[in-house]
């Protein structure tokens, strides 16, 4: 495997874990005025997701920054490409942070409850909004031959990625509803699972809306061929398994698979893409790929070293603050958002 | 007016609006940290009272410079997609790295220190602030990296249309690195001081209770000490710092200095009102030699004006304008120069003030600290807006000028749009951090519950009952 391979693998691992962990609390933020009634009950849920939020965005900061080191020519074209769809997220996740940390600190309730819509209209936005994106990239945008984005902010907008970002987030919302039944305790868990019942077969439909949406609107079939191999199956499969052990009340191995299902998700959309990282609907030649975007193999070096005695590091104290705080967040429990 | 005007004013908004709460987030985290460590070794009480109390501060602070950080990180692409393809591979770097040592570590530690108080060992809980401002230092450093490869770029060769990296080592051993970072970290440091000052002194004019005046009378001799050590440290730094930019952005110091010509010795500028398209003073008052001993150390010695550096770049770079805009940049380093003499002073007095039992009830000091802790953010906002205005026209100084970096797919509506989207936004998140902040700092070390306000249906009820 060359080093451009490694890298888009990479960037790849980090979206993943990006959306694992912080797909569960856009989830989490998504559910806030759903699941909980009283104010008590609203800083008990922000409080679940409380000590781990920010250290889950920080993926999305790091996959930001390997894809500027690593791909240079994908990093400016997608955000300069994407541009209103980005300022979008970044309005989010700046109403979103700052109204975890804000919440709490007064007690009027209207100043509780409109943080409380920030955290979710910050959480939803982005749920949506990544996954119309990274669908964006497997469909092909308007890009020209000195790979600039020729298209506006509407071009990003098709069935295809609007289902593609329905099922981010739908998938979010459940495998949040998921966490959020495993972290709380009545009356907030057998509302999270009414959740779960309700939005999960909407998530596996939508999945499989994408899947099938990906033959008939990118060019995978003239790719793949029928078959695509054991990945988007795994990925509906886990969805299914995630449904029938939410049925059996089996909630830690239905987050695992929800879990599975985002990293196959996930998995499918990058093998689907590579070697390119951005298709050109102008001319396929025109696309982006690890090879024409690259930075050159000294930088990528460099950064392998980097990367590898860092992520290692970064897992095991990111692992250690799970356990830390695995505990249910109870009538009792202390807050602190 | 065009899209690359509104992208630089956009990048000039967000920075200086993200660096109002970097520097207290540098500044005062060692702060909290050496508090706690207190309340570790003594198992006094007002300790861990300051230590939240200050701690809280820090993380409505905290909480600001995060978010608005990250438009930084993907404001290059958004707006500066040509800048991003000359020199990712050498500055995309710094970014990632930034990214994986820095804020990962800052950000889960900061987690497991707030919400870890009952959950950790103490030593644990101690070492997560710790490696809270570690990780925020670290990030300062690999952010200036980038940064000094712009003011002075290392380790890269021009190949194939762009700058390519040739030593990752001279890239983030650039001696101009070493002397920006201690600069931004004293002044940091410096910031922090000042805001523990102004509000201790705020509650000693006050505070009846003892153990408010005894909590707050300790926190105002540590912000003392403190601010002296880093004032005298940033003012050292800096001279160093503007010594150095002498010799590599000749320009950026002269159009500081207003120098039009060429001078042996060099007079330095008091006070200049310039006509700057024809490049001379209006009215100006000069000191006879003072600038070549500060560039030089002695009272001669030649100081490269605006002039000549332009002849010399016509016949370096080609034809072009390669002056800066020179009132932006003298008056900004002005600024900067003056809050932090100002500062120097203040905080001489303070310590001189706290080492006497009467500093209590020095009511002008008390009260001149108050509107003091604006000092350092006049300083470091006025810092940067001439450190990077002085660069212009370059966006990397011999490399690239700032209009070819912009993005050619993005339009002047597109700009526009977000730049007033980001303003309005952090016009209003400013307004509510400032509340808060000067809530808490109110309140002091007995701050009022917060969970009373549960039910907001009961409150509601009950007030239209009342």
């Amino acid at each position: 495997m060359d080093l451009n391979t490694l890298w888009f693998v990479l960037i790849a691992v980090l979206f993943t874990g990006f959306f694992v962990l912080e797909g569960f609390d856009y989830g989490v933020g998504i559910l806030l005025p759903f699941v909980a009634k009283t104010d008590a009950e609203r800083r008990r849920v922000v409080n679940t997701i409380g000590p781990v939020w920010d250290g889950n965005e920080v993926w999305l900061l790091t996959a930001g920054g390997a894809i500027f080191a690593a791909f240079p020519h994908w990093y400016a074209t997608l955000f300069s490409g994407f541009y209103l769809a980005l300022f979008l997220i970044l309005a989010a996740l700046i109403v979103r942070g700052v109204a975890f940390e804000f919440r709490s600190k007064d007690k009027s309730p209207t100043w509780r409850a409109t943080w409380d819509w920030m955290i979710f209209v910050g959480s939803l936005l982005p749920a949506l909004l990544f996954g119309i994106a990274l669908a964006n990239l497997l469909k092909g945008t308007p890009i020209d031959a000195s790979k600039n984005f020729v298209g506006g902010f509407f071009d990003l907008l098709s069935p295809y990625t609007l289902i593609a970002g329905l099922a981010s987030l739908s998938l979010f919302v459940t495998h949040g509803a998921i966490f959020l039944n495993l972290k709380s305790a009545e009356p907030i868990r057998s509302r999270s699972t009414a959740a779960i019942k309700k939005i999960g077969p909407a998530a596996t439909v939508l999945l499989l809306l994408f899947v099938v949406g990906t033959y008939v609107w990118t060019d995978v079939y003239a790719r793949l061929g029928l078959n695509p191999g054991l990945v988007p199956l795994l990925a509906l499969g886990t969805l299914l398994t995630a449904g029938y052990l939410i049925h059996r009340e089996s909630m830690g191995w239905a987050f695992v698979m929800t879990t599975l299902a985002i990293v196959f998700s996930v998995a499918t959309l990058f093998m689907a893409l590579f070697p390119r990282v951005m298709v050109s609907s102008l001319d396929p030649s025109w696309s982006l790929t690890i090879y024409n975007a690259s930075s050159t193999p000294y930088t990528l070096k460099i950064m392998s070293i980097v990367a590898g005695i860092f992520v290692p590091i970064v897992l095991v104290y990111q692992a250690w603050t799970y356990w830390v705080f695995r505990h249910r967040i109870t009538a009792e429990s202390k807050l602190e958002y | 007016m065009d899209a690359l005007t509104l992208a630089r004013w956009q990048f000039g908004i967000t920075t200086v609006y993200h660096f109002f709460f970097v520097p207290l987030t540098l500044g005062l985290v060692w702060v909290v940290a050496g508090l706690q460590t207190a309340y570790y070794f003594t198992g006094d009480e007002i300790w861990k009272r300051l230590t939240k109390f200050w701690g809280k501060l820090f993380l409505i602070n905290f909480a600001m410079g995060v978010v608005t950080g990250i438009v930084q990180e993907f404001q290059f692409g958004m707006n500066w997609s040509e800048y991003s393809r000359f020199v990712g591979d050498v500055f995309g770097a710094p970014l990632a790295i930034e990214a994986l040592l820095a804020f990962f570590l800052e950000s889960t530690f900061l987690g497991l220190w707030i919400f870890g108080w009952d959950k950790l060992p103490k030593k644990a809980h101690l070492a997560a602030i710790w490696l809270v401002a570690i990780g925020s230092n670290i990030s300062a450093y690999w952010i200036l990296v980038a940064n000094s490869f712009m003011q002075q770029p290392m380790g890269y060769a021009i190949r194939n249309g762009r700058a390519e990296m040739e030593s990752f080592w001279a890239l983030i051993s650039n001696p101009h690195v070493f002397v920006q970072f201690p600069h931004v970290i004293t002044a940091a440091m410096a910031t922090g001081a000042f805001f523990m000052l102004g509000i201790s002194a705020w509650h000693l004019a006050r505070a009846k209770d003892e153990e408010t005046r005894e909590a707050f009378r300790r926190s105002f001799r540590i912000g003392a000490a403190y601010g002296l050590v880093a004032t005298v440290a940033v003012s050292v730094v800096g001279h160093t710092q503007a010594q150095y930019m002498t010799r590599v952005q000749p320009m950026k110091m002269a159009a500081a200095e207003a120098l039009w010509e060429t001078a042996d010795p060099a007079p330095m500028s008091l006070f200049t009102w310039g006509h700057e398209p024809e490049r001379r003073d209006l009215f100006a008052v000069k000191v006879p030699g003072l600038l070549s001993f500060l560039a030089h150390n002695r009272f001669s010695g030649e100081v490269k004006g605006i002039k000549n550096l332009q002849a010399e770049y016509e016949a370096a770079f080609g034809p072009g304008d390669y002056v800066p805009p020179v009132m932006w940049t003298y008056w900004n380093f002005r600024v900067m120069v003056g809050a932090g003499m100002l500062m120097l002073l203040l905080a001489a007095w303070a310590l001189w003030g706290s080492l006497r039992a009467s500093f209590e009830r020095s009511r002008w000091l008390l009260a001149l600290l108050v509107p003091a802790i604006t000092l350092p953010y006049i300083a470091n906002s006025a810092g940067w807006i001439f450190t990077e205005i002085g660069r212009a026209p370059w966006i990397v100084f011999g490399v690239m000028t700032i209009d070819k970096g912009v993005s050619p797919g993005v339009g002047a509506g597109e700009v526009l749009t977000t730049l007033v989207g980001f303003t309005l936004l952090y016009a209003a998140l400013m307004a509510a951090d400032l509340y808060l902040l000067l809530k808490f700092a109110k309140a002091g070390i007995h701050p009022p519950a917060l969970d009373a306000a549960d039910a907001p249906e009961l409150g509601v009820a009950g007030a239209v009952r009342a």
